[in-house]
C-alpha cells in the first residue's frame, strides 16, 4: 500500500476511537446521575456530534497536514508518475534545504533566508512586547473605563483595512521620496532620503504593526487580573515602580507575555504578505521561498518539506523559551 | 519607634462626591486608634490618605509632626495591611515578609535573621518556605502582619483585616493584634465597621458618618455617651423614640414622645420645643413598673431566648420596634406575646440627643 493512501486510514481511526469513547462511556460509567453519552444526546443527535466532531478533526485538521507530511517525504513528480515506480520514500526534498541538489553545494542562500526570517521574527515580537506592555497595564490597571474604550477603538478599528492595503499605505509613507522622508529632507534633517525600504524598516514596522493586537490582548487580560492590592501591596512596602513590575506584574502576567510572544513570533515566521510588500529588495522571507515552490516552482514536496522545517524549528524554539522562563504550555491558553 | 498622625482639616473629593469632610484629628504615637462605621462612610478613604494612595483635596496630614504632602506611599513610614491581605501568591512566606526589606537592599543574610524573627513574633517558626496558598487564613492574616512589621514601619494601617475569617478566629485575632500592638509599640491605626472590634481594640475610636467624624472618644465613652443621634443608633442596640422637648430641668429634659413624656439626661442642653431623639438601650430598661422611672405601655410583638438573656421586642412609635433585653439574674417576668408590658427605664439612663439621621439597620 501506498504511503499516500495509507494516510487515509487515520480518519477511520480517529471515527473508529471516538466512536469507542462512546461505547465505553455509556457501559462503563454506572454513576445513576450522569446519563451515558447517547442517553444525554438521543441517538440521532449523539451520532450527528460524532460525526461532526470526526469531520473537524479530520478534514478540516488532521488530514491537510498529513497529507502535507507525506508529501514532503516524496520526490518532485510530473503527475503522471505519481504511484509508479519513481515514487518511493525519500529524506531528499528536506536535505535540499542544507545543500542544493542542482549543484550539491550548501545551500547557504536557504539557510540564511531561514536564520533571517527567525532572527527578525524574534525582533519583531521583542518589539511589540516593548510596545504592548506599558499599553496593556495602562488599559488594564491604570486607565479610566472611558480612556480605555477610546484606546480598544483606536486599536481595533485600523483592522477593518485589509492587510495588503495597509502594507501599500506604509510603503508609501516609507518610501525614498515617501512622506517621511520628504518632510525629513524638506526640514534639513538629512540631506539624501533614507532608504527605508531597503533596511527594512518598513517590515519591521509592518510585521509588528499586522499581529499588535495578536500581543495586546493576552497581555491585557493577564495583567487585567491582577488584583490592585498587589501592587499597591508592593509600593506601599516602599518598592518603586521598575520592581512593581519586575516582582508583581510581570510573574503574574508571564502566561499572558508568553502566550502573546508566542503567536507574535509564529505568525511573523509564517508570515507572507507584509515580507513581500515591506521587505526591502534584498530582503528573502522564508516563507516566499516556500511560497515559491509551490507555486512558481510546483515543487510541492520540497515546498511542504521547507514548511515543515520552519514549523519545527519555531516550535523548538517556543518550546525553549517556555522551558527558560519556567511557563507550561497550559498555562499560556488559559 | 512610633509616631502620631495628624489630620488637618482634611477632606477629600471624587468629583461632586466628597468623600471625607473637614476631618481634624490627632492621634497619639503608639495609641491603637480606630475609625468605626458603616461602609461608605468614608473611614477606608482617610486610610488611603494617610498611606499616600490619595491626595487629600484640602488639609494636610502629618507623620510624626512631618507634613506627608507630596510623598508617595514607598516612601511613607507607614505600612498597610489590605482587607484582602493582597499576599504575593507567587512568592514564599519568606520572600513575602521579606519583600520590602528586599527592595531596600538589604542584604539575603540579614533578611533571612529578620524573617526568623518575625515568623517567630507570628507564631510561624519555621514556615518560610510554604507558599502562600498551603496557609490557612489566620496564618496568611498573620503573615500578612509580619511583611507589614518587617520594613519597621512607625504607623501600621489595617483595613478590615479580619473581616474575610471566621467569627472565632475574628475573636482570637481581636486579641493577638492587641498584644501585637502592645509588644511593637507603635501606631496601630484600624478601619472596621464591626463595633466588637473597635471597642475591645481600640484606645479610642472615631464614629464615622457619610464622610464625617461624629465623635472620637474611647470605647466606653462612645458606648455610654454618644455625642450624636448617629453614634448611639451606629454603637450597640438602641430604642429611638423621637419627639419634642417640652421640658428642660437642669441635667434632665422630658421628650414628648409618641409614648407620652419620657424623661432622659440632657447632656446638650437642649431647650422647649427642641426636636430631639430620646435613647434608651434595651439593657437599661426593664418590663415592670418601678418608683422614680419613666415607663411607658405597650404590646409584646416577639420574644427571643438567647440562654443568658432574653430579647424582648415591643410595639414601638411607626414601624421600628422596641427592644428590652432581660437578664436571667434580674427577676424579671418575661411576658407573652400579645402581652400589654410595661417598660421602664431610671431616667439617668435614657439620653436625650438633638434630631439627626440614625444607623441604618
Amino acid at each position: 500500500m501506498s504511503s499516500r493512501t495509507l494516510v487515509f486510514i487515520v480518519p477511520l481511526v480517529v471515527i473508529a476511537f471516538f466512536w469507542l469513547m462512546a461505547r465505553w462511556e455509556s457501559r462503563h460509567v454506572k454513576d445513576a446521575s450522569k446519563k451515558g453519552y447517547f442517553e444525554r444526546n438521543g441517538k440521532v443527535l449523539g451520532i450527528a456530534f460524532i460525526l461532526l466532531v470526526a469531520f473537524w478533526t479530520v478534514f478540516l485538521v488532521a488530514l491537510p497536514y498529513l497529507y502535507m507530511v507525506v508529501e514532503s517525504f516524496h520526490p518532485k513528480l510530473p503527475p503522471m508518475e505519481r504511484g509508479g515506480p519513481n515514487d518511493y520514500l525519500t529524506l531528499q526534498q528536506y536535505g535540499s534545504f542544507f545543500v542544493s541538489p542542482a549543484d550539491g553545494e550548501t545551500n547557504w542562500l536557504h539557510m540564511s533566508t531561514f536564520f533571517f526570517s527567525i532572527l527578525i521574527s524574534i525582533i519583531v515580537t521583542a518589539i511589540n512586547f516593548t510596545i504592548c506592555y506599558p499599553l496593556a497595564y495602562y488599559m488594564a490597571q491604570a486607565g479610566s473605563a472611558q480612556k480605555v474604550r477610546l484606546i480598544l477603538l483606536g486599536l481595533i478599528v485600523p483592522y477593518w483595512v485589509n492587510e495588503i492595503l495597509r502594507a501599500f499605505a506604509l510603503r508609501l509613507m516609507l518610501a525614498t521620496k515617501g512622506l517621511i522622508n520628504n518632510i525629513l529632507v524638506a526640514a534639513g534633517l538629512i540631506n539624501t532620503p533614507i532608504d527605508f525600504l531597503g533596511d527594512n524598516v518598513g517590515l519591521y514596522v509592518g510585521l509588528s504593526y499586522a499581529y499588535l493586537l495578536v500581543m495586546m490582548f493576552p497581555l491585557y487580560n493577564a495583567i487585567e487580573s491582577l488584583d490592585k492590592n498587589q501592587i499597591e501591596a508592593a509600593r506601599d512596602l516602599g518598592a518603586p515602580w521598575w520592581r512593581i513590575h519586575k516582582d508583581v506584574v510581570i510573574p503574574h502576567a508571564k502566561p499572558g507575555i508568553a502566550s502573546g510572544c508566542t503567536m507574535v513570533f509564529m505568525f511573523s515566521a509564517g508570515a507572507l504578505a507584509a515580507p513581500q510588500f515591506l521587505g526591502g529588495t534584498r530582503t528573502l522571507w522564508f516563507t516566499s521561498v516556500i511560497y515559491n515552490f509551490f507555486f512558481q516552482a510546483f515543487n510541492w514536496p520540497r515546498g511542504s518539506a521547507y514548511s515543515f522545517i520552519l514549523l519545527a524549528a519555531c516550535i523548538a524554539l517556543v518550546m525553549l523559551m517556555l522551558r527558560l522562563f519556567k511557563v507550561s504550555l497550559g498555562e499560556t491558553i488559559r | 519607634m512610633s509616631a502620631g498622625v495628624e489630620l488637618d482639616h482634611i477632606t477629600v473629593r471624587f468629583g461632586d462626591f466628597t468623600a471625607v469632610k473637614d476631618a481634624t484629628l490627632d492621634i497619639k504615637g503608639g495609641e491603637f486608634f480606630s475609625f468605626l462605621g458603616p461602609s461608605g462612610c468614608g473611614k477606608t478613604t482617610i486610610l488611603r490618605t494617610v498611606s499616600g494612595f490619595l491626595d487629600p483635596s484640602e488639609g494636610a496630614v502629618r507623620i510624626g509632626g512631618q507634613d506627608m504632602a507630596g510623598i508617595g506611599p514607598n516612601k511613607r513610614p507607614t505600612a498597610l495591611i489590605f482587607q484582602n491581605l493582597a499576599l504575593f501568591p507567587l512568592m514564599s512566606v519568606f520572600e513575602n515578609i521579606t519583600y520590602g526589606l528586599r527592595v531596600r537592599g538589604v542584604g539575603k543574610a540579614e533578611r533571612m535573621k529578620r524573617a526568623d524573627e518575625l515568623l517567630e513574633q507570628i507564631a510561624l517558626p519555621g514556615q518560610g518556605k510554604k507558599l502562600v496558598s498551603e496557609l490557612s487564613g489566620g496564618q496568611k492574616q498573620r503573615v500578612a502582619i509580619a511583611r507589614a512589621l518587617a520594613v519597621q514601619p512607625k504607623v501600621l494601617l489595617l483595613d478590615e483585616p479580619l473581616s474575610a475569617l471566621d467569627l472565632k478566629l475574628r475573636q482570637h485575632m481581636r486579641n493577638e493584634l492587641r498584644s501585637i500592638q502592645q509588644m511593637v509599640g507603635i501606631t496601630f491605626i484600624y478601619i472596621t465597621h464591626d463595633q466588637g472590634e473597635a471597642l475591645t481594640m481600640s484606645d479610642r475610636v472615631a464614629v464615622m458618618s457619610d464622610g464625617v467624624i461624629q465623635q472620637v472618644a474611647d470605647g466606653r465613652s462612645v458606648y455610654d455617651e454618644p455625642q450624636t443621634a448617629f453614634v448611639a443608633s451606629f454603637v450597640g442596640e438602641n430604642n429611638a423614640l423621637p419627639g419634642t422637648v417640652t421640658k428642660a430641668d437642669g441635667e434632665f429634659a422630658v421628650v414628648e414622645t409618641g409614648f407620652g413624656p419620657l424623661r432622659g439626661r440632657n447632656p446638650h442642653a437642649l431647650r422647649e420645643g427642641a426636636r430631639a431623639i430620646l435613647f434608651v438601650r434595651p439593657e437599661s430598661a426593664q418590663l415592670a413598673p418601678s418608683q422614680n422611672s419613666s415607663s411607658f405601655q405597650t404590646k409584646v410583638r416577639s420574644v427571643a431566648f438567647e440562654g443568658n438573656m432574653t430579647h424582648v421586642f415591643l410595639e414601638g412609635a411607626g414601624k421600628k420596634e422596641v427592644m428590652v433585653t432581660v437578664t436571667r439574674h434580674g427577676g424579671d417576668i418575661v411576658p407573652e406575646e400579645g402581652e400589654t408590658a410595661t417598660v421602664s427605664y431610671e431616667p439617668r439612663l435614657g439620653l436625650v440627643l438633638p434630631e439627626g439621621s440614625l444607623a441604618r439597620e
